[in-house]
């Protein structure tokens, strides 16, 4: 009994950016500047603290894009975030302590058992209404949460410690290479993301958001493009996890399954604006750096409480969040 | 009697009052998200809303917790009220319960939680009226008052509303507003005004199950997650928008995970639901009594 207005769905050119042909190098290298720009700024300023929160802020954009992905262009609601991520951060702790690996293989890991988990999930759920998928999510992240406590090899609900080295070669300190890392991470999940979205999946997946039926009937493989988005989703939320252990040296169950990343998974894409590329990255940096700001001053339960009121209120007032105030008026 | 029999027949015994409670719990959800088709994931968490305002009231006024549910149910009707009026007038109405409404009661049940650990602290709280320390004997079973007494407040309520769903004007419509809404205008009802009530009365009987988990375990202010997996399993292995469903699966249910905890320890309950979930989903969508789609 939906009351969606029914659009020619396949028909309908996405939202932006089709008009012209997707030009992807001037991206790649306006990315890479930005990213040298902020390491130059970072060194230049030489403050573990700048660091910290840089990192904070990236893993927030790999983990808003990734959540874009199948919520924004598909419409398939993820609320397993901090399970995914959680999922990536233990995936690095089992491949650290089981075989010594560091954490750039870690996070190659992470994505393999994360996407792997999507797309399990997927393929249990997403053949029916949306919900159901996002019920399952809901419920995988208690679950998970109720696995890793019991299990002892990762320390249960004690935690586990990572050891980290002091320093990795040409960078000053460690905290530096992990923003590197993260930076490096978080260019290329919006790449993906930006990739995905002009291409013929993201196509597929925005028509099967407007209306699944007709999207099926002229031949969309819904299916198959759900559980590929899933699976993407999955392993970029866990790449957003693996480094975590290494960034606070020890994880326990509360910290990795935070609701934190649960909220803020569907924060930062809903209030940037989902569909698009852009919106995540703008909702994250915006968000992120406001809860960076306002932990110095308020505790961090306010913090929470004032993000869920804002995805609460945005949702509600602004439906397609920051870029459509700009979209709109153009 | 052999021991292990004895432990299996006093966890069915105990399943069946626990499933008592996981139906009280889930039938406010068979009306809001089977009937009328709002998927509030905020259910649990207004449960669990619902139990912090019985101990906070219950201890300042020294009385019983289920006359507490009772007494504060009106006032979250209202609540549910006022929590349709916002979700029809930004979401229904627009056609955008999927993404943003979900969203919604994301933020929903996110504000209500960590609302509650910012009033009261992450520990539990607990007010224990005084029959919650006596165990009914029936020869080899122990039936603990602790548990029948909340079942038997949830067997009245629950027959009270099958009742009037069966045989009020109110009641009918509401059963046929899951069915073809536009029918209903026909018949010159408005089928918001009917979702409206129907949404308000499940919010209010979220929190008179939360009233009920008062009397059979302390709350803390994340219990509800562990019943989000819970009661949407039940209600969708009830079929749905039926109540009689859904108080079979839940006793059902309540039966299965009381076993396993018994035999397997009870950190693995959680687990038995959402296998459950995820079994019902990929085999039987439409549940264990409803017929094919």
């Amino acid at each position: 009994m939906s009351t969606t207005a029914v659009v020619p769905a396949t028909l309908a050119p996405p939202p932006q950016g089709a008009a012209a042909p997707t030009r992807h190098l001037p991206f790649w290298l306006g990315a890479a500047a930005l990213g040298v720009a902020l390491f130059v700024a970072l060194r230049l300023i030489g403050n573990e603290y700048g660091y910290y929160v840089g990192y904070f802020i990236l893993q927030y954009v790999v983990l808003s894009s990734a959540w874009n992905i199948l919520g924004g262009y598909a419409g398939y609601v993820n609320f397993g975030a901090a399970g995914f991520m959680a999922t990536g951060a233990y995936t690095a702790i089992v491949l650290r302590k089981a075989t010594g690996l560091d954490l750039l293989p870690g996070i190659v890991a992470a994505a393999a058992v994360a996407g792997l988990l999507g797309l399990a999930t997927g393929y249990l759920t997403l053949r029916l209404r949306g919900v159901y998928f996002s019920i399952a999510t809901l419920c995988l992240a208690v679950v998970l949460h109720t696995l890793v406590v019991n299990w002892d090899y990762v320390g249960g609900s004690r935690g586990a410690y990572i050891v980290r080295p002091r320093e990795v070669p040409p960078f000053v300190s460690y905290g530096e290479y992990l923003f590197v890392v993260m930076l490096a991470l978080a260019i290329l999940t919006v790449g993906i993301a930006r990739a995905v979205q002009h291409s013929r999946i993201g196509r597929g997946l925005q028509a099967l958001r407007d209306n699944e039926r007709a999207a099926e009937a002229v031949g969309v493989p819904t299916l198959r493009l759900k559980l590929v988005a899933a699976t993407l989703c999955g392993a970029l939320m866990g790449v957003a996890g693996a480094p975590l252990p290494y960034y606070s040296g020890y994880l326990n169950p509360e910290a990795a399954f935070g609701l934190a990343y649960a909220v803020n998974a569907i924060a930062m894409p809903l209030i940037g604006g989902v569909g698009t590329w852009a919106g995540p990255v703008i909702g994250a940096v915006v968000l992120g750096g406001l809860q960076q700001a306002a932990t110095v001053t308020i505790s961090s339960a306010l913090n929470l409480w004032i993000v869920g009121w804002m995805l609460v209120i945005f949702v509600a007032l602004a439906p397609r969040g920051i870029l459509g105030w700009f979209q709109g008026r153009r | 009697m052999d021991p292990d029999l004895q432990l299996l027949l006093n966890g069915v015994v105990s399943g069946l009052l626990l499933g008592g409670l996981y139906a009280f719990a889930a039938s406010g959800l068979a009306m809001s998200f089977g009937m009328l088709d709002i998927v509030n994931i905020a259910h649990p968490a207004l449960m669990i809303a619902g139990a912090f305002s019985v101990v906070v009231v219950g201890t300042a006024l020294g009385l019983d917790p289920l006359l507490v549910a009772v007494l504060q149910a009106p006032l979250f009707y209202v609540l549910g009220i006022g929590i349709y009026s916002v979700y029809h007038h930004f979401f229904e109405r627009r056609g955008e319960e999927a993404l943003q409404g979900l969203a919604f009661f994301f933020g929903i049940m996110f504000i209500i939680e960590v609302g509650l650990v910012m009033a009261f602290g992450p520990e539990q709280r607990f007010l224990d009226p005084p029959y919650a320390f006596v165990t009914l004997r029936l020869g080899e079973i122990d039936v603990p008052l602790r548990m029948l007494v909340p079942m038997l407040l949830a067997a009245a309520v629950l027959g009270l509303l099958l009742l009037w769903l069966r045989s009020s004007f109110t009641g009918l419509a509401i059963g046929a507003v899951a069915q073809d809404a536009e029918a209903l205008r026909l018949m010159a009802i408005d089928p918001v005004r009917i979702k409206r009530l129907a949404f308000g009365l499940s919010v209010a009987l979220a929190a008179l199950a939360g009233g009920a988990l008062v009397v059979v375990q302390p709350v803390e202010p994340t219990s509800g997650q562990i019943f989000i997996g819970r009661v949407f399993a039940i209600c969708i292995m009830g079929g749905m928008a039926s109540l009689p469903g859904c108080i079979a699966a839940a006793l059902l249910f309540g039966v299965v995970e009381n076993v396993t905890a018994t035999f397997a320890g009870p950190s693995w309950s959680p687990a038995v639901a959402f296998g459950w979930l995820l079994l019902m989903l990929a085999v039987r969508p439409q549940g264990l009594f409803g017929k094919a789609a």
